[in-house]
């Protein structure tokens, strides 16, 4: 028998396992969840610039793992990595409203082609010099939450793992209701709808783009400790993220929050779900093949719509 | 028109000079012999890349301070040129072109990494150049028919068969249920193939066979599998953030599973960085340091590694000890050569057959060291300190196997 084929049969028999046992299910689920609150938390972030700037950030996930740094090193120094959910936010604040003035405002009226290939290059600095500052070996900063057992001890559930998605819905709710409240909320949303008019009505866009990355790098800073607590960090694991808070978004479509922790929970349970039906080799694969799906489908809505228009 | 020619003519003629004349200096300066070598100084392999080069100038220190090599009655001294590869394979084999058209090496060292030393193989093979390399493990190296390619180590195929081999004695000579996940990449997929030969071999029964995608730091999913199926050896191999995700995870998940065998737990620094956690993991390495051997230039490993200690400041993982074995076999084939022409000196390292403080050294004809077996330790804690503890082969092993691992409840 070919290789391919034992490997398809084997697959039918892990098919099998998750209907064998039926509390796999929640337990994919669960994990599912748990996985994408936090990357919905990442994709927030990117949402937000994106639909105030029009630009996409490439450089999303190695803020991140920089943020998780932040923790790491806090972990180093003898305090608990959880408190890094509070100091690396104001620390990656700092860096994104630096990063904005030192690059992005220069890029932020040009098109989107020019952003993208800043903050590519953006990314790759900061790869390097992470490597460079913090070496370049594999780290983790344990939280010793203990774990959560559900169902007879079949479900388990790490803390760490609840503590993340938790402490993610907790900032992105708080993050809603300081954009509806607050004034600078108010100005970055009216910026988001309409640069132009928002200058002249007295809105100093300078101000509300860098605030945007800021809060945007915050919040990375936030999904950082975070990663540090529930994986491993080093330098060169950011791409992920940033490739995964990118599919979240154009799922969930700019500028609609509810969207993206649906599509992030949603992409999060349906990875899991492949790495079951499918094999672990082909979950990653299995999501892209989705996205390329809703891409298509939107088309067609999209085309559709025009021809309703005309 | 005519003088243009001549003058081409002139320029090329001084540049064909020099580069001859470079090319026959720089394999041997005066009383120098040079080796070429691209490590990764910079990029993610760095950390790696060093212990590479602090193995390699810990040689050639401790070999030149004892005399040095003697070839047809004159003695020379080792040296090295190094370049950084900045954990590019693309750049990897631009350099070895470099070392060997103009830097006219005549000697090679190999890199960090399998995937460097296949990038950097067939340049040196292409231009018939001995290189002795100690950090590439891949079977594929050994699979190509490479004549100019000798690894001091292990091929990656072996890394973990002995675990099998100790999973089925324990279990009374029957066979086991094995579940694995090895990372795609093409070190931890060798990995895994000597894991499916062990496991024909002894009759054993794969039921999880999970290949981590590389971007992947989450094996949740492989986890819950694992603890559905109950195997009896669970297999990990993914570099160290495979190793460092595994740990973790199972110790989060609390996976139950009575040998838990991997790779990478040195480089990872697994026992220091999750402790108790890691006890009781098994981990492959292609050198320890209460290993017996000996030689007369470190002593044995604990001296080498007493001596590393010293000159670098921290203690010397496998990677340094095997790239310190390379320039032993080097100088080795040099004196038995008595010849500093490339080809005798090949011929002479095919025939290598000696002692080193890292193990003993043989090629196969494919170049893969074929005398030293993987050890197996396991990392144990007393108190708080946790350390890796050689375990197998059960002649030089300093502790003995805790099988099955205890449960997590009753830890």
């Amino acid at each position: 028998m070919p290789p391919f084929f034992k490997g398809a049969f084997f697959l039918n028999s892990m098919d099998l396992l998750i209907f064998k046992a039926p509390i796999l299910i929640v337990q994919a689920s669960m994990d599912g969840i748990l996985l994408g609150i936090l990357f919905a938390l990442i994709a927030y972030g990117m949402a937000l610039q994106w639909g105030v700037m029009n630009i996409i950030n490439i450089a999303q996930g190695e803020l991140v793992i920089m943020g998780g740094y932040v923790a790491y090193f806090m972990y180093v120094a003898g305090i608990h990595p959880a408190f890094g959910v509070i100091v690396s936010p104001i620390i990656m604040y700092f860096v994104g409203v630096g990063l904005y003035k030192i690059v992005i405002n220069k890029v932020v009226d040009r098109d989107m082609f020019i952003s993208i290939l800043a903050t590519f290059g953006i990314s790759i600095l900061a790869q390097q010099l992470m490597n460079f500052i913090f070496g370049a070996d594999v780290v983790v900063a344990n939280s010793n939450f203990g774990t959560t057992m559900l169902f007879d001890n079949s479900v388990t559930l790490p803390n760490s793992k609840i503590f993340s998605a938790v402490v993610s819905v907790i900032f992105a709710i708080g993050l809603v209701f300081y954009m509806k409240k607050s004034r600078l909320g108010r100005a970055i949303r009216a910026t988001a709808q309409n640069s132009r008019a928002a200058k002249i009505l007295g809105v100093d866009t300078e101000k509300v783009y860098a605030a945007t990355f800021g809060i945007n790098a915050a919040l990375c800073g936030v999904a950082g400790s975070l990663i540090a607590i529930t994986f491993t960090l080093h330098p060169y694991v950011g791409l992920p993220y940033t490739v995964r808070s990118f599919m979240i978004v154009i799922v969930a479509g700019l500028g609609n929050l509810p969207g993206v922790a649906l599509s992030g929970m949603g992409l999060g349970v349906f990875e899991e779900f492949a790495d079951y039906i499918l094999g672990t080799e082909f979950r990653i694969g299995a999501v892209f093949l989705l996205l390329v799906f809703i891409l298509v489908y939107r088309r067609f809505k999209l085309a559709r719509k025009r021809e309703y228009l005309k | 028109m005519k003088i243009k020619n001549i003058i081409i003519t002139f320029v090329s003629a001084i540049a064909l000079l020099l580069s001859t004349s470079v090319v026959s200096f720089a394999k041997v300066v005066g009383d120098k012999i040079i080796l070429g070598a691209a490590v990764s100084l910079t990029g993610k392999y760095s950390t790696n890349g060093k212990h590479t080069k602090n193995g390699y100038n810990m040689a050639v220190e401790r070999i030149n301070g004892m005399g040095g090599v003697k070839v047809g009655g004159k003695t020379y001294k080792f040296e090295i040129i190094y370049y950084d590869d900045e954990s590019n394979s693309g750049r990897a084999a631009q350099l070895a072109e470099r070392l060997i058209k103009q830097d006219g090496v005549h000697y090679m060292l190999g890199p960090y990494s399998s995937g460097l030393t296949k990038a950097m193989a067939p340049v040196t093979e292409e231009n018939k150049i001995p290189m002795v390399e100690a950090n590439g493990a891949s079977r594929s190296l050994f699979t190509k028919g490479y004549k100019y390619l000798f690894a001091v180590l292990s091929p990656a195929n072996q890394y973990l068969e002995v675990a099998i081999d100790l999973a089925v004695e324990k279990n009374g000579g029957k066979p086991v249920n094995i579940a694995m996940a090895f990372e795609q990449d093409a070190f931890s997929q060798d990995v895994r193939l000597g894991i499916v030969d062990a496991a024909k071999r002894t009759g054993s029964k794969i039921i999880i066979d999970d290949k981590l995608p590389k971007e992947l730091n989450d094996m949740a999913a492989t986890l819950a599998k694992v603890k559905a199926t109950k195997p009896d050896v669970l297999v990990v191999s993914g570099h160290s953030k495979g190793a460092l995700t595994a740990i973790k995870q199972i110790s989060e998940m609390k996976v139950d599973v009575p040998m838990l065998a991997m790779t990478h737990c040195d480089a990872s620094k697994l026992a220091k960085q999750h402790g108790k956690n890691s006890e009781y993991a098994l981990c492959a390495a292609q050198w320890h340091k209460e290993l017996t051997y000996s030689d007369k230039f470190f002593g044995n490993g604990i001296k080498f590694d007493k001596d590393f200690n010293a000159a670098y400041g921290y203690a010397p993982p496998y990677q340094a000890a095997e790239s310190a074995a390379a320039l032993l076999v080097w100088k080795d084939a040099f004196e038995r050569a008595n010849s500093l022409d490339k080809d005798k000196v090949r011929d002479a390292l095919a025939k290598t057959d000696m002692e080193t403080f890292y193990g003993n050294v043989k090629f196969g004809s494919g170049g893969q060291n074929t005398a030293k077996p993987m050890v197996l330790f396991q990392v144990r804690c007393e108190g708080d300190s946790c350390a890796n503890r050689l375990v197998a082969p059960t002649k030089w092993a300093s502790h003995k196997l805790v099988h099955p691992t205890p449960k997590w409840s009753e830890r």
